[in-house]
């Protein structure tokens, strides 16, 4: 693993990486779009809002896959002092914010046709609110931390670990508490979705994940420009004094 | 080398004290569900209702499904009453006004209102509440056999 801790080595994959997982996500989420949006069929009951599900789910399934390559990374930060498990974890808190955010949106403009409320407060919803405040309160800890140089990237670490108690919550608090939203339709190995729906589904799924993939790939390369640029700032500025 | 053994010790002694740090977290996030576990909930579900009656002047919400053939239009047109179940109880509720569109016999619904002193739950607004199932619109039209055949024919 520690092949990958030279930031340099790292540049040379994300280089050519980066494009390859943006460019194939496009195509993927963009024909699984169009797919699901002219091609598949209505729902029985819903009607065509179900269209919404190939956006509303892999938003959902990013905003909380993000967090847990935060977790996993803050993990990695602490116990091994990674250097690029702080910086992955700070490129992945803005576009798991972005997703969370299209989720609850998503859900919200299908809540009202589907279930007659924009919004209620049942346990999946409300868990999921409480995400996009964890990212908020993340991505301003990290900027805050990467201002005061390394020591400080622990704390992030820590908000990241603590805050992925909620991830499980979101998971199962349609089947611990009675709510409005269904339990999940698609579990390991059985799916109570038909597969018209199914297929276009997870090939979204996967594009989405692609391009937020190549998403976390830029702005970990941006940040680790912006440590060199300030870097070789500081060595000049010591040079002069 | 010693530099190396004091690496290898302090990041072991780094991950005992992270891992101890989870389960004591993991432990306090159990415990605060545990203690969560009825407030959680959205909706009361029928025989909630039936084993404790909530006061006829306190708002609460039933969740259940709506019973096959219990769904009647009054002749006032715009006051319709049905029974919530869930299987083992069975409330009958009142709504005047209009429902979703998904609100249809043998569906789920989330009623928001109150118990009246006659065990009839007068609603003031209806929400539905749609299971895990997608299901195709053409299949839905079609009766078991049908489906499974079509299924059968395109396979």
């Amino acid at each position: 693993m520690h092949g990958f801790a030279n930031p340099a080595r790292f540049l040379r994959i994300a280089r050519w990486l980066m494009p390859l997982l943006l460019i194939s996500g496009v195509v993927l989420a963009a024909g699984s779009l169009a797919w699901g949006l002219f091609f598949a069929p209505a729902e029985g009951l819903q009607g065509e809002t179900v269209r919404i599900l190939y956006v509303h789910v892999p938003s959902a399934w990013l905003g909380m896959g993000g967090w847990t390559a935060i977790a996993v990374a803050s993990l990695v930060e602490l116990v091994w002092r990674h250097p690029l498990a702080g910086i992955g974890a700070r490129a992945i808190a803005v576009p798991g914010a972005v997703f969370t955010a299209l989720c609850l949106v998503t859900g919200s403009l299908w809540g009202r046709p589907a279930w007659g409320t924009w919004w209620v407060w049942d346990g999946r919803l409300t868990s999921m609110l409480v995400l996009l405040f964890l990212y908020f309160g993340y991505a301003a800890l990290a900027q805050a931390a990467s201002g005061e140089g390394q020591g400080n990237s622990r704390v992030p670490a820590v908000f990241g670990l603590v805050g992925a108690v909620n991830i499980p919550i979101i998971h199962y608090s349609v089947l611990w508490w009675n709510s409005l939203h269904q339990p999940p339709s698609i579990s390991v190995g059985k799916s109570a979705m038909a597969l018209d729906f199914l297929v276009p589904l997870l090939i979204a799924t996967l594009g989405f994940s692609l391009i937020f993939g190549g998403v976390v790939l830029a702005r970990m390369r941006a940040i680790l420009a912006d440590i060199q640029a300030e870097a070789r700032l500081r060595r000049k500025a010591g040079g002069l004094a | 080398m010693t530099t190396q053994t004091a690496g290898i010790k302090a990041k072991h002694q780094r991950l005992v004290l992270v891992v101890i740090a989870l389960v004591a977290l993991i432990g306090a996030a159990l415990l605060a569900i545990w203690g969560l576990r009825s407030q959680a909930s959205y909706f009361y579900v029928p025989s909630d209702i039936v084993a404790a009656r909530p006061d006829p002047d306190r708002g609460v919400r039933l969740g259940g499904m709506v019973e096959k053939g219990s769904l009647k239009t009054e002749p006032d047109g715009v006051t319709i009453a049905f029974v919530v179940h869930d299987g083992k109880a069975r409330v009958p509720v009142r709504f005047k006004g209009i429902v979703p569109s998904l609100f249809v016999e043998g569906s789920g619904v989330v009623a928001e209102g109150k118990l009246a002193a006659n065990g009839t739950f007068i609603a003031d607004n209806l929400l539905a509440k749609h299971d895990e199932k997608y299901v195709p619109r053409e299949m839905k039209e079609m009766t078991e056999a049908q489906a499974k055949q079509v299924v059968a024919e395109t396979q």
